[in-house]
């Protein structure tokens, strides 16, 4: 079983629940994916497939080593390419198979990974949290640091004091997301709450433990 | 069309009727109390209507006892069983805000009489 799929993210908007509850949704193009590659146990050390994510990728743009890659398969370039971790080692996916958004279902849970809005060189009441200090009242400490440490002894800065710098645009993971719809025709997930990234954002979704076990 | 409008065209209402900022509405809401559910009537003018497909909402302000009360509904909302025009008025702007400061004959619309 292969438990996850690669999107996109489309967006957000809202859909009405039981009793008229607005749900705050967000909208992913998950798949068509394509199995690329399969890894074994005894080939690779564990076993693994490689998916890609189905869309136009000019063909001029794919370098020599990936060109050869997908070639081996048989299978036109794609862009996105992520490996997931197969549950059963006899699993009988093979190269150039279809995976689609039909595995999931409404009562499923899914954990969505992907790269964070990039914030720049933000300082550390955005980036970690700090109260700072009052606006006015004549306070003259706003959002400076304040203390980083003592003085002679240990005449350092310890490691790891939380300071300003560069903010987002890492690998987040939003865990536990519910899924609200499926569309497979459309190869459209629907889950609640918001995931990593902005929109055109690539997306990895895998069914959370409760729902893969 | 893209991702995002095949979902909310997908789930919006076709029931619903064309009713404009001015208008004197009576909104029919489903109200759940236990297992009972009943239906409470909302009549006021509207004074707002924002679009956005299924995100769509609109605003209606009606004098409850002395005390001006808005309340904004989600257009497709499941929660609203029909929205019946009372009057359909006559205005020049998209937002009646301006409604808020005023008080008694000031306050009333102008009537478009159905011809």
């Amino acid at each position: 079983m292969i438990n996850g799929i690669l999107g996109i993210k489309m967006g957000m908007t809202q859909l009405f629940g039981k009793d008229g509850i607005v749900i705050p949704a967000t909208v992913i193009k998950a798949g068509p994916c394509v199995v690329i590659q399969k890894k074994s146990a005894s080939n690779d050390g564990y076993a693994a497939v490689q998916l890609g994510l189905v869309e136009f990728a000019s063909a001029r743009r794919v370098n020599k080593p990936m060109a050869g890659h997908f070639k081996k398969g048989k299978i036109s370039p794609v862009r996105f390419l992520r490996e997931f971790r197969l549950t059963d080692s006899a699993d009988a996916t093979q190269v150039g198979s279809k995976v689609l958004v039909d595995q999931f279902s409404t009562s499923d849970e899914v954990d969505v990974t992907g790269i964070s809005k990039g914030k720049g060189f933000a300082g550390l009441v955005k980036r970690h949290k700090f109260g700072g200090g009052a606006a006015t009242h004549g306070s003259m400490f706003h959002r400076a640091p304040g203390s980083i440490g003592a003085s002679a002894f240990p005449s350092r800065v310890l490691k790891g004091m939380r300071a300003a710098g560069h903010m987002g645009q890492e690998r987040v993971t939003a865990k536990n997301l519910h899924v609200v719809k499926v569309d497979v025709e459309n190869n459209l997930l629907i889950v609640k709450g918001a995931v990593p990234g902005a929109n055109g954002g690539y997306l990895i979704i895998k069914k959370n433990k409760r729902t893969a076990g | 069309m893209n991702a995002l409008s095949i979902i909310e065209k997908g789930e919006m209402r076709t029931n619903l009727p064309t009713f404009r900022v001015g208008d004197t509405v009576r909104v029919h809401v489903k109200i759940k109390e236990g297992d009972k559910e009943r239906i409470q009537i909302f009549e006021g003018i509207v004074i707002a209507r924002k679009n956005g497909d299924l995100r769509s909402s609109f605003t209606v302000r009606k004098i409850s006892f002395g005390q001006g009360v808005e309340r904004i509904f989600p257009l497709h909302s499941p929660v609203i069983e029909q929205i019946e025009i009372v009057k359909k008025g006559r205005v020049r702007r998209a937002k009646l805000y301006y409604l808020r400061s005023l008080k008694g004959k000031a306050a009333k619309i102008k009537e478009i009489k159905p011809v």
